[in-house]
C-alpha cells in the first residue's frame, strides 16, 4: 500500500492510494482537497452579516434565527450531498469495476459495472472553457455492436487528477484488464 | 481463469460435510446453496436433489467439501473428503476447510481432466442469503425494453440472484425435519413466517369475492340505459369528479381480482394501488372529520354566497370601468354600451340565480361534503367542479366574447383581401385573385372600415375575459395537478424502500474483507439499493390525465385568432 502526492486540476493538493489485495485485485482511491476552515468561516460570515445589516434595517429578531437555521442546514446539505471526500476504484478482474464516491458526511454511493460490459478503460481529453483536461473513462461495450460503445463513464469526477495521476491507475487497470485477455476462454 | 466461489454467511459456522448449489459454467462461478451434513447415504443425496430440480428448473448439484474442524486438520479427514468428489463427480470438485476460528479459510480445486496444472486463483464472496433471496434486481431501464436478449448474455448478478430466488423450496427443509438429509441454510434454525401475513391472507379471500361482488353491481348500474341520455351523460363527461370515481373503481378492481399476480411489477402494482386507496380514503375521512366538527360545513356553506356575490360584484365594477375609458383608451360608445350592457344584465341573472339557490346551498354542501370519505382526491375534485360550477358566467362570457372576436377576426381577414382583390378559394384551399364589381368593392370597403374602427373596443372586451378565463383554469389545473400526485404516488415502494432497502436492488456492491497471504481474496457483496428517483419512475401508477395538448406556439396562435381553448384534455376524450 502505498500513497503519493499529486495536484488537481485545479492545483489543489490530492492524495493517491494503491492497494494491491491479490493478484486480480486491485484499489486505487483519490483523496480530495478537504474542506477549508477559512473558505467556511468567510461563507458564514458573510451570510451572518447580510443578515444582521437586514436585521438593522427591519427590526425583525427572525431574521437571526432565520440565518442561523440556513447557514446550519445550507452546512448539512453540503456536507452530505456536494462535498466528496474520497473517491475510489475497485477493480477485481473477471468480476467488474466498483466505483465509490464517499461524501464528507460519512455517506457513500457506489456504482458496480460487471466485466462484461466493461470495453475498456482509457484517458480521453475534453476541453472546458479555456482548458484542456484529461479524464479516465470507463467505456461500456454496446450489446448489440461489438465494436460499438453505448457508454461513457467518467471517473474521478470531483478530484480531477492531472494527467500524471491518470497515467497511473491507468496503468494499474490495465495491468488487470489485460488478464481476461489472456486468460484462457471456458467453453 | 479465475473460480469465483458465492458462499453464503450463514453457513460459515455449519459442521462438516459436502457442499451444494449451482455451478455456472459460462461464468466459471459456483453459487453455494447450502451444506449438507453427515451422515448421509450419497443415493438419497442424489434423489433429493434431482427432486429439487425438477420443481424449481435450477441445476443444483453437489459441487464440493467443506470442512469445519475445531483441532488441526485431520488428515484422514482430508482423505474421505477427497474420495467423496470420486462417488459425486463434478468438475471442478471445491474443497474449503476452515479451521478452528480462524476467517481465513483455505480453498483448492480438484481438477482431474483439466489440461491446465497451473493452479487457478480463487476468490471467495460472502452474500447474505435472505436478502439475495428477497431482493429484486432492477436492470437499468435500456436493457430492460430489449427482450431479446439469450441466457448467457444475462448479467452475472442477475444468474446469481436468480438462483437463489428460484431455490425458495430448498430452503422449507430445516433441522427439526425428520428426513434423511440434514441441511444447514438460512432458514435452517425453523422456517420463519408471520401470524399476521398467513391471517390476511386466509381473510383476503372472502374479502376479494365479496368486493368483487359489490363492484359488479355498482358498475352494472353505471352502464345502465338509465343515466346514458344525453343531458346526464354530457354532464358526467364534464364532471372531473366522476372521471376520478371511474378511476378509482378500476383501482378497486385490479385489487379484488382474484388472480394472484405473476411477477414482481404485477405485485408491487397492486400493493401500490392498494397503499394508495388507503392513504387516500384515510385522508379523505380525516378532512371529513375536521369539516364537520364545529360545524364548519356550514360556516363554508354561508360564506359561499357572500363569495360569489363579491365576484359578481367585482365583475361588475369591471364592466362599469370598461364601459368609461378603460386605461384611456377610448371605445367606441354606442358598442361599449350594447356589450356591457348585454354582460351586466347576465351577471344579474347570475346573481338572481345564485339567491334562488342560497336557501338549499347548506343542505347541498353537507351531503356533497360527506362524499370526501371516498377520499382526499374525489373532495379535491369536488372542490374543482364547484369552482368550475361557480364561475360558469365567467366561462360563459369568455365564450361570447371570443366567439365576437373570433367573428370580427375572420370578417376582416376576408374583407382585406378583397381590398387588395383577392379570395379564398375553398376549393383548393389558397388564396386567389378575383376580379370584383364596383359596388361590391364599395361595399365590401365600407365594411371593412366598420369592422376595423370596431376593433378595439371587442379586442378590450375579449383579452380581460380570456385572461379571467385562464386564472380559473389554471386555478383547476393546480388542484388537478395535486390530484395526479396522490394518485400516481408510488407509496408502497417507496416506504419498501424507506424500511427494507435491500428488496429493491439496483446493484450488488463489494466489500474487500481482511487478506492473508496465500489464501484466496475474501470479499462481501452487498445489495446496493435503488434510488428514490428510480424508484418512484418505475412504478408510478398511470393516471387518466394527460398534460396540455397544445404547445405554447399554438396556443398562442388559438388566443389571438380567438379560437376557444381546451387548455386540459383527458384521455379517451374524442377531439373536436
Amino acid at each position: 500500500m502505498e500513497e503519493r502526492p499529486y495536484r488537481s486540476a485545479s492545483g489543489a493538493p490530492i492524495a493517491l492510494r494503491r492497494r494491491q489485495h491479490s493478484a486480480s485485485c486491485r484499489e486505487l482511491a483519490v483523496r480530495c482537497p478537504r474542506l477549508q476552515l477559512r473558505s467556511l468561516s468567510a461563507v458564514t460570515s458573510a451570510v451572518w452579516l447580510a443578515a444582521y445589516g437586514l436585521f438593522v434595517l427591519s427590526e425583525n429578531s427572525m431574521v437571526l434565527s432565520a440565518a442561523i437555521f440556513i447557514t446550519l442546514i445550507g452546512l448539512i446539505i453540503y456536507l452530505h450531498f456536494v462535498k466528496i471526500d474520497q473517491e475510489s476504484l475497485l477493480v477485481i478482474g473477471s468480476l467488474g469495476i466498483q466505483v465509490t464516491s464517499s461524501y464528507a458526511s460519512g455517506k457513500e454511493s457506489t456504482t458496480f459495472i460487471e466485466m462484461g460490459q466493461v470495453k475498456d478503460v482509457v484517458i480521453n481529453e475534453a476541453i472546458h472553457m479555456q482548458k484542456v483536461i484529461y479524464y479516465l473513462c470507463i467505456l461500456l461495450q454496446d450489446p448489440g455492436d461489438p465494436q460499438g460503445v453505448s457508454e461513457v463513464v467518467p471517473l474521478f469526477q470531483s478530484s480531477k487528477p492531472r494527467l500524471d495521476c491518470l497515467i497511473e491507475v491507468y496503468k494499474s487497470c490495465q495491468e488487470i484488464l489485460e488478464q481476461r485477455k489472456t486468460a484462457p476462454q471456458s467453453s | 481463469m479465475v473460480l469465483k466461489v458465492f458462499f453464503p454467511s450463514c453457513c460459515s459456522s455449519a459442521e462438516s460435510g459436502i457442499l451444494i448449489g449451482r455451478w455456472i459454467l459460462e461464468q466459471n462461478s459456483a453459487v453455494i446453496l447450502a451444506v449438507v451434513h453427515f451422515p448421509f447415504i450419497p443415493v438419497q443425496v442424489k434423489q433429493y436433489l434431482s427432486e429439487v430440480q425438477r420443481v424449481t428448473k435450477v441445476s443444483v448439484s453437489v459441487l464440493g467439501s467443506w470442512s469445519n474442524s475445531k483441532q488441526e486438520k485431520e488428515e484422514s479427514l482430508s482423505e474421505f473428503l477427497e474420495d467423496l468428489g470420486t462417488i459425486f463427480s463434478h468438475e471442478p470438485w471445491i474443497q474449503i476447510s476452515k479451521e478452528g476460528d480462524s476467517k481465513f479459510w483455505s480453498c483448492s480445486t480438484l481438477q482431474k481432466h483439466s489440461n491446465n496444472p497451473k493452479e487457478e486463483e480463487i476468490i471467495l464472496v460472502y452474500y447474505d442469503q435472505r436478502k439475495v433471496m428477497l431482493s429484486h434486481l432492477h436492470p437499468p431501464l435500456d436493457t430492460a425494453t430489449s427482450t431479446d436478449r439469450r441466457a448467457d448474455d444475462a448479467s452475472k448478478l442477475s444468474a446469481i440472484f436468480d438462483t437463489v430466488a428460484k431455490s425458495k423450496i430448498l430452503f422449507m427443509t430445516d433441522r427439526y425435519d425428520d428426513g434423511p438429509i440434514k441441511l444447514t441454510h438460512w432458514q435452517s434454525d425453523g422456517v420463519e413466517a408471520s401470524i399476521i401475513v398467513e391471517l390476511m391472507k386466509q381473510a383476503s379471500v372472502p374479502a376479494c369475492m365479496l368486493l368483487t361482488f359489490l363492484l359488479s353491481l355498482i358498475s352494472g348500474i353505471c352502464r345502465s340505459r338509465v343515466l346514458k341520455f344525453w343531458p346526464l351523460s354530457f354532464l358526467w363527461s364534464k364532471l372531473s369528479t366522476c372521471e376520478q370515481l371511474g378511476h378509482r373503481l378500476q383501482h378497486l378492481q385490479v385489487i379484488s381480482s382474484n388472480k394472484k399476480a405473476q411477477t414482481q411489477t404485477q405485485l408491487m402494482r397492486k400493493a401500490n394501488v392498494f397503499v394508495s386507496l388507503l392513504i387516500d380514503v384515510a385522508l379523505g375521512i380525516l378532512l371529513m372529520s375536521w369539516l364537520y366538527r364545529k360545524n364548519r360545513i356550514g360556516h363554508l356553506a354561508d360564506t359561499l354566497i357572500p363569495v360569489a356575490d363579491h365576484v359578481a360584484e367585482e365583475l361588475q365594477d369591471l364592466l362599469q370601468w370598461l364601459m368609461g375609458a378603460p386605461a384611456g383608451l377610448k371605445m367606441n360608445r354606442a358598442l361599449d354600451q350594447v356589450l356591457g350592457r348585454f354582460f351586466l344584465y347576465h351577471i344579474h341573472l347570475w346573481i338572481s340565480y345564485i339567491h334562488l339557490m342560497s336557501p338549499f346551498i347548506e343542505m347541498i354542501l353537507w351531503y356533497v361534503g360527506l362524499s370526501a370519505c371516498l377520499g382526499l382526491t374525489v373532495a379535491l375534485c369536488i372542490l374543482s367542479d364547484i369552482i368550475a360550477l361557480l364561475t360558469f358566467h365567467i366561462y360563459c362570457f369568455y365564450v361570447y366574447g371570443a366567439r365576437l372576436y373570433c367573428l370580427k377576426i375572420y370578417g376582416l381577414s376576408s374583407l382585406w383581401r378583397l381590398f387588395r382583390g383577392k379570395k379564398w378559394n375553398v376549393l383548393r384551399q389558397r388564396v386567389d385573385s378575383c376580379s370584383y364589381d364596383l359596388d361590391q368593392l364599395f361595399i365590401g370597403t365600407l365594411l371593412f372600415t366598420i369592422l376595423l374602427f370596431l376593433l378595439p373596443t371587442t379586442a378590450l372586451y375579449y383579452l380581460v375575459f380570456t385572461l379571467l378565463r385562464l386564472l380559473v383554469v389554471i386555478v383547476q389545473g393546480l388542484i388537478h395537478l395535486l390530484v395526479d400526485l396522490i394518485d400516481s404516488l408510488p407509496l408502497y415502494s417507496i416506504i419498501l424502500r424507506l424500511c427494507r432497502s435491500y428488496r429493491l436492488a439496483a446493484g450488488v456492491k463489494f466489500r474487500v474483507l481482511e487478506q492473508q497471504d496465500g489464501k484466496p481474496l475474501r470479499l462481501l457483496m452487498q445489495i446496493n439499493p435503488l434510488s428514490y428517483g428510480s424508484v418512484v419512475q418505475t412504478y408510478r401508477l398511470p393516471t387518466y390525465s394527460c398534460y396540455p395538448k397544445d404547445s405554447w406556439s399554438s396556443l398562442c396562435k388559438k388566443l389571438f385568432l380567438g379560437e376557444l381553448i381546451y387548455p386540459w384534455k383527458h384521455k379517451g376524450e374524442k377531439q373536436d
